[in-house]
């Protein structure tokens, strides 16, 4: 039920501010502050979830083979990898090193 | 902002220099589409290895279908957070879309009683796919065929993906944890242009990983949400408020759109 709460009001909030981008007009959130804070947001937000997802179990930080997978992934975005291939060296790479560590 | 203020003054029709084939567009709106939209596969199996029933999975993508909102909220799902506080992280998210429908608005014009229908596809790729376009015609078209065939995908793929993870059973033991923190940092690679977005991010990896062991599930994230304003403050304290009107600010503000760079 907890779970079905939490997609009910992610559905909803993220509906609701698509269609408030279309439906105001435009000025009343050019504000520069807000604009540069909206381009912010998704970086600290994305930044620390990467974090978390990586190195966190629960509420233990844990170094394991997804940080290897991680840094395959970075490697693939310096070399300009497309975006399937990046999520492709990440798996396969944490796949691997689980594989070789037993 | 120049790039607005160029394609505001879209008075013109389609009958101008800047005609661009409706085939090219298309194509280019296909190829954005179904790139992206494999990766609903990622989706299905994060989602489904994080607990969550396939009913639940292929919702989220229906109804939400905004990529990193969804992987968001099932990674603080599987993590124990409560349901407000993993949907105020994939909620937050989710926020630069009005943003992307504020520029949307004016480029496809759209009657007032579309707009309700349209408001779901209004997402980092066909906000990219449309603004490259230079006539109102091509920005429709660039719109709807990317909106359409990625959310066709998306939700294929995901019903895919959480079949698919079903059926393998641990999805640890093939990597497939490893994807959704993989798309995370595809997603952010292409912000982090300026020493600003940098500072961000690092200070939200310190805050998210030093408040982990200390706070309830999900409520570090939302903390390391605050880096944002508290650098943006310092910022502006050191520069003088006044500056943030300055160009540089402004074209910074739109970095969101180099997303389309990576893919």
């Amino acid at each position: 039920m907890n779970i079905w709460i939490a997609i009910g009001v992610t559905a909803v909030g993220c509906y609701a501010v698509k269609l408030l981008g279309l439906l105001v007009p435009a000025g009343v959130l050019e504000r520069p502050v807000v604009r540069r804070l909206a381009a912010l947001m998704p970086v600290a937000l994305l930044a620390a979830l990467t974090a978390q997802q990586t190195f966190a179990d629960g509420r233990v930080l844990v170094l394991d083979a997804k940080a290897a997978g991680l840094a395959a992934a970075a490697l693939a975005l310096l070399l300009r990898a497309p975006f399937l291939v990046v999520v492709g060296a990440a798996v396969v790479v944490t796949a691997g090193v689980r594989a070789v560590m037993g | 902002m120049t790039e607005l203020t160029a394609h505001t003054d879209m008075h013109r029709d389609d009958r101008d220099v800047g005609e661009k084939p409706d085939a090219a567009v298309v194509r280019d709106a296909l190829g954005v589409g179904v790139a992206v939209g494999l990766s609903g596969f990622a989706f299905g199996v994060t989602s489904a290895g994080s607990g969550l029933t396939l009913l639940q999975t292929c919702a989220l993508s229906l109804l939400v279908f905004t990529g990193a909102s969804q992987f968001a909220l099932v990674g603080a799902l599987a993590a124990g957070g409560n349901p407000f506080t993993a949907a105020a992280g994939a909620f937050f998210l989710g926020v630069r879309n009005a943003f992307y429908g504020l520029r949307l608005s004016q480029l496809l014009a759209l009657p007032r009683a579309v707009r309700p229908f349209a408001a779901q596809w209004v997402i980092d790729e066909t906000t990219a796919v449309a603004l490259a376009q230079p006539t109102r015609r091509s920005v429709r078209i660039g719109f709807t065929v990317t909106g359409l065939s990625l959310y066709v995908l998306w939700n294929l793929t995901t019903l895919l993906g959480a079949v698919g993870a079903r059926a393998v059973g641990n999805t640890d033991a093939w990597g497939l944890d490893a994807a959704g923190p993989a798309v995370f940092l595809a997603l952010l690679a292409p912000m982090l242009k300026s020493a600003t977005e940098r500072v961000v991010a690092g200070a939200a990896v310190v805050l998210g990983l030093g408040l982990l062991p200390v706070l309830p599930a999900g409520v570090p994230v939302l903390v390391a949400a605050l880096a944002a304003p508290v650098v943006l403050w310092a910022e502006g304290r050191r520069r003088g408020t006044a500056d943030l009107n300055d160009p540089v600010d402004a074209r910074d503000a739109r970095n969101d759109d180099g997303q389309k760079e990576s893919r």
